[in-house]
Formats: structure tokens, C-alpha cells, sequence
């Protein structure tokens, strides 16, 4: 069980996500740094698709009634536990009683409390995961509050250390590699130079569904509308204007605006640790590449499972 | 004229054809029914829209190449399936009034009475050319060309949902409380996306609609 004393600045119930239902128009939501959460599942014993708290910018204070096993993984949140700095990325052994409190990002947007035994919400679709803008899923689909009891599960396996040399190799970047998508042909060469040669701010108004970015302005093929059509998880939509959009975690399932790249998917993860006023760039590489780099991500991951 | 786009490490886009019409949806229902019958082994998620379908899969266990090939072999058995008769659902929708702000604008701009607008929405029947964009939110098809009406210069930071709203050429009913550019005509009670039922979306791609002024 943990009881929240203060739930911090945004703290949702995450897990994989649900995927399946893009026919009727829900998107998988789950973890924006979901390497972190797996990491974090893995310390504490549990399958690395166990639902957690993903906390952002601010973590929140957490009391454990009948203690616990717990890791924080993602961003450094400063933890601590009755008042002493407990690290990060490690299995932490809470006593009956204590409490668990983290504080303002010293790194990246999020950092994931993971507990033995997982959060225990009702599922929707096969999922625990919250979707803000719909208000289904996770806890009450909501962010937390003050006086929220969480259910915990029972604890699955022993806890189990990470390398650290394996989690040096899966640090978030702030270049984002890309792919073409599925409008780049629209966009002329001079326009998609601009977009890998500049660099870009995230706005303050960036958030789960996606992540505005501020910087170069690029051409807009067809005034920046098309036939609406599918859009796949870090999509980078040019609406008219010619500021992009990073589609993520809770995106719309379609829309209609041209695309000009597309993160790869072993990055992905790296866009959940972007924070507001963050700078961002991107690097293009080739299908090949792409594909590689999320075999070689996922053989990681492996042998963390092995270890 | 199909085309396969690449869309991202981790998707495929098939373009079933460059227009929108009613041939080229059934094409892509078709392709829905076929791909949920027989799902193509590391797909993770289907986005059929009016002209294509984005098909997202586990970019460790499959690549394109492979995906492509078991496309085509289901592109060309789609003359072979049969859609069923497409069922009718209607939708009740108080129009005007605080629940639809927009009418009377609506009515104006097409130099119409507001029951005249009411009358020539209710009567038509429309198509359900996708689902998208948020849970429960159907893409229409079957406006009628006299009610086209620009969208709001200023988007709403929230439209109410269940507000039923005419932006363009389109029509369309917000299921969830959003952000939204088009024009407020009425609002339906109906709800259009209950996680808690069997088919969780009251609409789905391929029906058809009606709706029915409330009295």
C-alpha cells in the first residue's frame, strides 16, 4: 500500500501501454520513458511491463505503510527515505512506516517509483496506463492527489541489479536520431536540411499527447493540409506556421498534417525525459540504422533480463 | 493505385487510392476485416483512415519488407470478401440553444433559418468513414454541401463533450471533452465511448448514421 502525502507535480499510473484499439481511436498511452520503467520493473523483481508511477519535473512525497521494495529509475528526482539520500536505479528496502520522498528533477523530465508486486488499478483494455485527455484508465484516470491510497501487488521475484555499464549504454539522448516519414518527399531538400541542421526548443505546452517545439520555421507543403490519415508514434507533423510537432505516448490516432520525419523507435524513450525549454535536435538516419539500433536496444534489455 | 509508404521504423502506410470515396472505404474495410481475421504476426495496431491504413508492429520481430509482402497477398483477395448490410445508428441531439452556440451563426452565414439548418443536418445520412483522432470520435462522411461552414478563426480551448458540430465539410461529435475548431450545432446525450461495455465504442468504422432531433 502507498499512501500520498503530496503527489507532486504530475504523477500518473503507467505501464506498456494498450495497443490494439487504434480502430477506434485509442491510442497505447503508457510509460514516455518506457525503457525506464522496464529498468525499474527489472530492479524490483517484477515483469518489466508492471504498472508504476511515472512522476514529471516534480516527484511527489509517498508513505508505505507496511513498507516495501521499491526503485526509482529515469530521471534523478533526489530521493530520500526519512530524510536520507537513497540512490537511484536500485533496489531500496522501505520499512513499515517510512517515507519516501522525492523532489524537483536534477536531469531529465521523468523518474519512475517502481514497486515489488506493481500498482494494482482496475485495467481498461488490457492496460494500466492513464489517458489524461480521456479520463479512462490508471488511478481514477487521473493525475494523483494528496490522500490517494494505492493498492500494491505481491512482490513476483528477488530484486536484481542493473550494470552499470549497461545503463550508461541506455542513458536518454538529447540528439534524436529520424527516419524519413511518410510526407518527407513534400518537403523541399532546403527545408528538411533546416530541420537536421537547427536546433529546437520544447514548449511549455508540450505534454503526453505531444511535444511543441519552437525553432527554424520550415516550409509547409499544401499550406500544411492533407487527407487525414494514420500517424505513427513519434511522427514530426509541420502544421501551417511551420513549427513542428512531436507526436507521443498519448497522440491522436490520425491527423492531417504533412510529416517530415519520424523518431526511431529505439529514441522514443529519450523524448520522455525532454523537458520544457529543453533543447533538441535531430540527426537523420537510414531505415537500416533505425532498425539495427532497436535490435541492438532490445539485445541490451536481454541481457539485463539474463544478468 | 496502391501505394506502400514508409512511415516510420515501426509502421507501414498502404494508400488504398488518392481519393476519398465510398468505393475506396469499403476497399479499406475490407483490408480491416481481413488483417483482424488473419493478423499478420508482430502487428501491434491498425489506423484505418478514409484512403489508407497504418499498419504499426514490433519493429524487433518484423520489418516492412515482410509486412508489405503479406499486404499484397491480402490486397488481392479483397474483391472476395463480403461486407455485411451496414448497421444504422442514431444519434439524439437537442440542437440549438445552449447546447448548440453555433446555430444561429450557422444559420446565418448560409442565409438560412436555424430550423432549415436543423432540418437539412437531421435528414441526411452519413457514413462512418473512420474512427480517429480520440477514443469514440468517428470521422463522417455525407455533409450536405450546403451546410459547409468555415471552421472557428479562434478553436475553443474546450468544447463539451457530446456537442455535435459542423467544421468544413464535415460533421462530427466530439466524444470527449477537447479542444475543437469547428461549429456548435447541438449536442447528443449518447455516450459514445463506454469502456465498460462490450463494444466500447457506440460507433464503429463502416456504419452508418442518423441523427434525430430530440423533442
Amino acid at each position: 500500500m502507498i499512501q500520498v502525502q503530496s503527489p507532486g507535480m504530475f504523477t500518473t499510473v503507467q505501464d506498456l501501454g494498450r495497443f490494439g484499439y487504434g480502430p477506434l481511436g485509442v491510442s497505447p498511452s503508457g510509460a514516455a520513458d518506457p525503457i525506464a520503467l522496464r529498468l525499474g520493473n527489472l530492479i524490483v523483481g517484477n515483469p518489466q511491463s508492471a504498472a508504476a508511477l511515472e512522476m514529471t519535473i516534480l516527484g511527489g512525497t509517498f508513505v508505505f505503510p507496511e513498507g516495501g521494495v521499491v526503485a526509482l529509475a529515469g530521471s534523478d528526482f533526489g530521493p530520500t527515505v526519512d530524510g536520507a539520500a537513497v540512490r537511484t536505479w536500485a533496489a531500496i528496502e522501505i520499512r513499515p512506516g517510512q517515507t519516501l520522498r522525492t523532489g524537483p528533477t536534477r536531469s531529465g523530465a521523468r523518474c519512475y517509483l517502481c514497486v515489488a508486486g506493481g500498482i494494482e488499478v482496475k485495467l481498461l483494455l488490457g492496460s494500466a496506463s492513464t489517458h489524461i485527455l480521456t479520463g479512462l484508465g490508471g488511478f481514477e484516470g487521473r493525475p494523483l492527489k494528496k490522500g490517494d491510497v494505492l493498492v500494491t501487488g505481491k512482490p513476483f521475484n528477488q530484486p536484481r541489479a542493473v550494470p552499470r555499464s549497461i545503463l550508461e549504454k541506455l542513458q536518454p539522448r538529447k540528439t534524436l536520431r529520424a527516419t524519413v516519414g511518410a510526407q518527407t518527399g513534400w518537403f523541399s531538400t532546403a527545408s528538411v536540411a533546416r530541420f537536421y541542421e537547427s536546433a529546437y526548443i520544447v514548449t511549455e505546452d508540450s505534454n503526453r499527447m505531444g511535444l511543441r517545439l519552437q525553432g527554424a520555421e520550415l516550409e509547409t507543403p499544401h499550406s500544411g493540409q492533407m487527407t487525414s490519415e494514420g500517424v505513427s508514434l513519434g511522427a514530426i507533423q509541420v502544421p501551417a506556421g511551420g513549427q513542428p510537432i512531436i507526436l507521443f505516448v498519448e497522440q491522436q490516432t490520425t491527423g492531417g498534417y504533412p510529416k517530415i520525419a519520424n523518431i526511431i523507435s529505439a529514441d522514443m524513450p529519450s523524448i520522455g525525459q525532454l523537458r520544457p525549454r529543453d533543447e533538441v535536435r535531430f540527426e537523420f538516419v537510414t531505415p537500416e540504422i533505425a532498425r539495427n539500433l532497436i535490435r541492438e536496444q532490445e539485445a541490451l534489455m536481454g541481457q539485463v533480463c539474463g544478468t | 493505385m496502391i501505394l506502400f509508404q514508409y512511415a516510420s521504423d515501426q509502421s507501414l502506410m498502404v494508400y488504398l487510392s488518392d481519393s476519398i470515396d465510398l468505393a475506396t472505404h469499403h476497399r479499406v474495410l475490407k483490408l480491416l476485416r481481413l488483417l483482424e481475421a488473419g493478423p499478420i504476426p508482430g502487428v501491434r495496431n491498425l489506423h484505418p483512415a478514409y484512403n489508407s491504413m497504418l499498419i504499426v508492429f514490433d519493429p524487433v520481430a518484423q520489418e516492412h519488407a515482410e509486412v508489405e509482402r503479406i499486404l499484397a497477398q491480402y490486397l488481392d483477395r479483397l474483391d472476395t470478401i463480403a461486407l455485411p448490410q451496414p448497421r444504422v445508428i442514431e444519434i439524439p441531439v437537442s440542437y440549438g440553444g445552449e447546447n448548440g452556440p453555433d446555430l444561429n451563426d450557422v444559420a446565418e452565414y448560409h442565409k438560412m433559418t436555424p430550423e432549415r439548418v436543423i432540418e437539412l443536418h437531421s435528414s441526411a445520412q452519413y457514413i462512418v468513414y473512420f474512427m480517429g483522432f480520440v477514443p469514440g470520435y468517428a470521422y463522417l462522411g455525407g455533409l450536405p454541401p450546403e451546410l459547409t461552414t468555415p471552421r472557428l478563426k479562434a478553436p475553443r480551448k474546450k468544447v463539451p463533450k457530446g456537442s455535435v458540430a459542423i467544421g468544413g465539410s464535415h460533421t462530427g461529435v466530439y466524444s470527449f471533452e477537447t479542444p475543437g475548431g469547428w461549429r456548435l450545432i447541438g449536442k447528443t446525450s449518447l455516450e459514445l465511448f463506454d469502456p465498460c461495455s462490450a463494444e466500447l465504442s457506440r460507433l464503429a468504422i463502416g456504419d452508418l448514421v442518423r441523427f434525430v432531433p430530440a423533442t
